[in-house]
């Protein structure tokens, strides 16, 4: 089993979603983060006084997968969340040793 | 003589305006709660709202005489005795004449204004100021500086027949105030410069953003202000009458030339015409216009907007360069607004309408000798005496919260509250 874990812009959160839905993922958990990369961040101005913003709004999911599934999950999120500009994020995925569902207590690939 | 009747005209509009000043300060509390981090708006509104609370007792107890009292026949204060307005309900207001107006009409008008003023100085203090201590302050400070200040210049004494008993120093000079240039917004941007003085810097300043948490508040601030403002400015002409009517054309087109003075000056400056820039400028163009509103032509009102939405924009930049933390532009708002709106009388100043000819009417420069005495007067009274009593504050109950309290924000601190759950962990669901 791995965990698939998939910074991304929020623009595009909705896309990959429904990839990820129509490719037969059935669960995934999404947090709103901010970070920072090689985009940089941006500069607003109040009353003349510059800030700079250098943490950006990013969206981040996570995803349990089987290990036969993950190269799949990985390329269609790629292929749906990429615009070809700096920013786009990036996906990895890392080994999980053990899953149990809450409400059967079924463990393993069957809890996923 | 003839005695003057009561008119229902002329209180309708007095009373109402009351009510439009009121409006001011809880739209004040928007304007600056919106402009602070989240942490810290509850504070911030407080510090305006509780204003309301000290200065009405106050007012009903002694304040309104040290201001408009006649019977000490000084020049710098009113008279030091009880208000008495429970005995007042059929008299007519007397201020350098018999209005048609009651005098406890009078007494709420100037009430709102009293109100106001204080809550003004609260931006310069965002962020760190002990609650309690902001309240005692703002009882010493309308006291000592509020209450006989409004006499120096709003107080034209109690005229019976030819006799003027207790007209304030300002007013008996020809210092031309009409709404509140000077006793209103230079007594608050000199106070306001004098307590971020005694308070210091915020914790991180220029150093960590301080970015306004909210600008829609701050833009429905705003627009509270601006529509209260039309009781501030039309409703000083104590009637319902054509100088009501100027000062309230007045005061719509200059804030509109405010408007776009600030944000053509971000345009060119910085890029961008912003929101905090555009309401900015309307209460720079606001206050600017509070002290000329029935003295100049609706053209020259434009002008005078325009010039203090330049003014302050830049202005706002001067205490990152001589480091004082003002955290939401008392100074450069209204202290600069208010000497523009101040001088500027002087300038465009016309008898069509004053009785006396400014600068650019051939006046020549008596007018503009007269507004710079009144503007540096009240300036350095209020700068000095708002040091003193927050230095004693300071010594005394402290006036500053703990750098633990201002880095988890004044609100949990000071009111046990937060104004919005941003957490979202408790909120529920299934």
């Amino acid at each position: 089993m791995k965990l698939i874990t998939a910074i991304i812009k929020p623009g595009k959160f909705d896309e990959v979603k429904s990839a990820l839905r129509a490719a037969g993922v059935k669960g995934m958990t999404v947090s709103e983060v901010s970070g920072v990369g090689r985009q940089g961040g941006h500069v607003e101005v109040y009353r003349g006084a510059e800030y700079p913003i250098d943490l950006i709004s990013k969206v981040k999911i996570e995803i349990l997968a089987e290990n036969r599934d993950v190269d799949s999950v990985i390329n269609t999120i790629v292929k749906v969340a990429s615009t070809g500009s700096i920013g786009d994020g990036k996906v990895w995925a890392t080994p999980v040793d053990s899953v149990v569902r809450v409400r059967t207590g079924e463990k393993g690939e069957a809890a996923i | 003589m003839d005695e003057v009747v009561l008119s229902a005209g002329d209180t309708a509009w007095v009373l109402a305006s009351s009510a439009l000043v009121l409006l001011m300060t809880p739209g004040l509390a928007f304007f600056y709660g919106g402009m602070v981090r989240a942490k810290s708006a509850l504070n911030m509104m407080m510090m305006s709202i509780i204003t309301i609370g000290v200065v009405s007792i106050l007012w009903v107890i002694y304040g309104f005489k040290i201001a408009f009292g006649y019977e000490a026949d000084s020049p710098w204060y009113g008279s030091l005795s009880t208000s008495g307005l429970g005995d007042a309900v059929s008299e007519l207001a007397n201020n350098g004449g018999v209005y048609p107006i009651p005098l406890l009409a009078f007494a709420a008008f100037q009430l709102m204004f009293a109100i106001i003023t204080p809550a003004l100085i609260s931006g310069a203090i965002a962020d760190r100021a002990k609650f309690f201590s902001w309240a005692i302050f703002v009882a010493l400070w309308v006291t000592v500086v509020y209450f006989p200040v409004a006499h120096w210049v709003f107080a034209f004494g109690n005229k019976v027949g030819d006799t003027v008993t207790g007209a304030g120093y300002l007013a008996s000079l020809g210092v031309q105030d009409f709404a509140g240039g000077t006793a209103v917004h230079i007594n608050a941007g000199a106070a306001g410069l004098a307590l971020a003085i005694v308070l210091g810097k915020r914790i991180g300043w220029q150093k960590s953003p301080m970015r306004p948490h909210s600008l829609p508040l701050v833009l429905l601030g705003a627009s509270l202000l601006w529509f209260g403002w039309f009781g501030f400015n039309a409703g000083s002409a104590l009637g319902a009458s054509g100088i009501a009517a100027l000062a309230f054309v007045n005061t719509q087109v200059a804030t509109a030339g405010a408007v776009i003075g600030w944000i053509t000056t971000e345009r060119l400056r910085d890029g961008h015409p912003t929101t905090l820039g555009a309401a900015s400028g309307a209460v720079a163009g606001l206050v600017a216009i509070t002290p000329a509103c029935a003295f100049v032509a609706p053209w020259a009102a434009a002008v005078i907007g325009l010039v203090a939405g330049i003014g302050c924009a830049l202005a706002v930049g001067l205490k990152y360069k001589l480091g004082y933390d003002d955290s939401l532009d008392v100074v450069g708002v209204h202290l600069v607004g208010g000497i523009i709106g101040s001088l500027a009388i002087g300038f465009f100043g016309t008898s069509k309408i004053l009785g006396l000819d400014g600068l650019f009417y051939g006046g020549g420069t008596e007018l503009l000798g007269k507004q710079s005495i009144g503007v540096a007067l009240v300036m350095g009274y209020s700068f000095v005496v708002t040091l003193i009593i927050g230095f004693l504050i300071e010594q005394t109950i402290g006036f500053r919260v703990k750098s633990e309290s201002e880095l988890t924000g004044v609100d949990q601190a000071e009111h046990a509250e937060s104004a919005y759950e941003l957490a979202g962990v408790l909120k529920g669901g299934r």
